[in-house]
């Protein structure tokens, strides 16, 4: 638990992680909750956590609608959540 | 069922027939086998598009966007409506010359419209390919989500005493329905108005069902403005035979963009074909090359009822007495189902209609 050798932003946020952990995980550590909003602009946040419910869907490195739960962290990663606009 | 009117069919047809019938103090009854607005009415792009193939589509297309103008009104939301108008896509020079001779024919029926150069069609849809000859903007086009429409035209008949009952027709006899569970319902006049399932009842309509393919993006707002239809579209979309595709896209209201449209006939099998989803998204691409990057998260088809002529049936129907037929509208059934509904409910009560009626009249096929 001290090989923090990843380092991504969210949002704002930067954050050190650990080989092997998914960008929800990391949306997680970094204290966020929502992922994305619904059509009605109500937040929504992963719920399944292995790619089915599609409710974890942020912006990976200007890419909308990338599953964070399917996603490990990068280096130098930019993933903007709800928080931050993206839809 | 104590009614006067039997309307078989709850999509967005049936249920325009039975508010515009109810309207007019008929009772009326409507009978569904699945959910109201499940058929053909959602699997559509649920577009309003004036179509000027021939006058009396243009007539009768025309009249329809009037009657949706009033139906939607100041409450656009309920029925997810959007005035994104279309822009019909011109590819070379040739298409560019259909598409003034388009705007011509459409101006002469007050219809706002507006060429466009190449500079004026990228400025306001940037994701173009780049070399296109121009385009044709129609303004008043637009599109709804159909089966909250339908709901709301059901919602209405209701209030004016109108019943529903989800059954099964087995037959259609003189002034009178047989359903599944074997009960015999009497009426003064029958509507059926059951799209490409109308044949399977009167085997000897002139219906053929035409599958279609369309696939549904996740939300990537302003990716696209305006409806974008190829001009190329109607030779395509209207040949006799034979699997078709063309380049429709739209921009739905949540952001997500609709990609259209596929045509195939000889075929009742629903399921998707990846070969020909991979058609029509391919030939869509080669007009917005960066759809390749969007996520689609939904594929699905459906059956338009196509007639040989492509107007739809609207009228009286000799082959049983009291019936009356209010279908075969093939891609353009969302369309023109207000003034289907106007003109079924005026000849069944013998009043004048706004535009003549002769042309959808189903004994045309009769000679």
């Amino acid at each position: 638990m001290t090989d923090l050798s990843i380092t991504l932003h969210i949002d704002a946020r930067s954050i050190s992680v650990e080989p092997g952990v998914t960008v929800a995980a990391a949306i997680a550590l970094a204290g966020g909750g929502v992922t994305r909003l619904s059509v009605h602009g109500h937040p929504r946040a992963p719920l399944c956590g292995m790619g089915v419910c599609q409710e974890c869907r942020v912006t990976i490195d200007g890419r909308a609608h990338q599953l964070s739960c399917q996603t490990l962290c990068a280096n130098g990663m930019h993933v903007l959540t709800a928080s931050e606009g993206a839809a | 069922m104590n009614a006067d009117v039997i309307v078989i069919g709850a999509g967005i047809v049936g249920a325009a027939c039975a508010d515009a019938l109810s309207e007019r103090g008929l009772r009326v009854a409507v009978i569904e086998q699945d959910i109201p607005g499940g058929g053909a009415t959602a699997a559509g792009m649920g577009h309003l598009v004036v179509m000027d193939d021939n006058a009396a589509e243009l007539a009768l297309s025309a009249y329809s966007l009037s009657l949706w103008k009033d139906l939607v009104g100041d409450r656009p939301q309920r029925h997810e409506y959007s005035g994104c108008g279309t822009i019909w896509i011109a590819a070379d020079e040739e298409e560019m010359q259909a598409a003034m001779e388009k705007a011509q024919n459409l101006a002469g029926h007050g219809l706002l419209c507006e060429m466009l150069t190449p500079a004026a069609l990228y400025a306001r849809e940037p994701q173009l390919r780049a070399g296109l000859a121009g385009g044709l903007l129609v303004r008043g086009d637009g599109l709804v989500y159909p089966p909250k429409t339908t709901r709301i035209l059901l919602d209405r008949a209701m209030r004016r005493g109108a019943v529903t009952r989800r059954a099964t027709v087995t037959a259609i006899e003189d002034n009178c329905v047989m359903l599944n569970d074997g009960s015999r319902h009497l009426a003064q006049h029958i509507v059926l108005a059951a799209g490409a399932r109308s044949s399977a009842l009167l085997p000897a309509l002139p219906i053929e069902p035409k599958k279609g393919h369309l696939a549904i993006t996740d939300r990537y707002p302003g990716f696209v403005k305006h409806q974008l239809v190829e001009l190329g579209y109607i030779k395509s979309a209207h040949a006799p035979s034979g699997d078709s595709v063309a380049f429709n896209l739209q921009p739905r209201p949540t952001g997500q963009i609709l990609i259209g449209s596929s045509r195939q006939f000889d075929t009742i099998d629903p399921a998707v074909e990846p070969a020909m989803l991979q058609r029509m998204l391919r030939h869509a691409a080669r007009f917005t090359p960066r759809l390749t990057e969007l996520n689609i998260v939904r594929t699905w088809t459906g059956f338009r009822a196509a007639t040989p002529d492509g107007l739809p049936l609207i009228g009286p129907c000799d082959a049983r007495r009291g019936l009356w037929l209010a279908t075969g509208h093939e891609g353009l059934g969302i369309t023109t189902s207000l003034a289907t509904a106007q003109l079924l409910a005026a000849q069944i009560q013998n009043e004048t209609t706004r535009i003549p009626f002769a042309p959808y009249l189903p004994g045309r096929f009769h000679d």
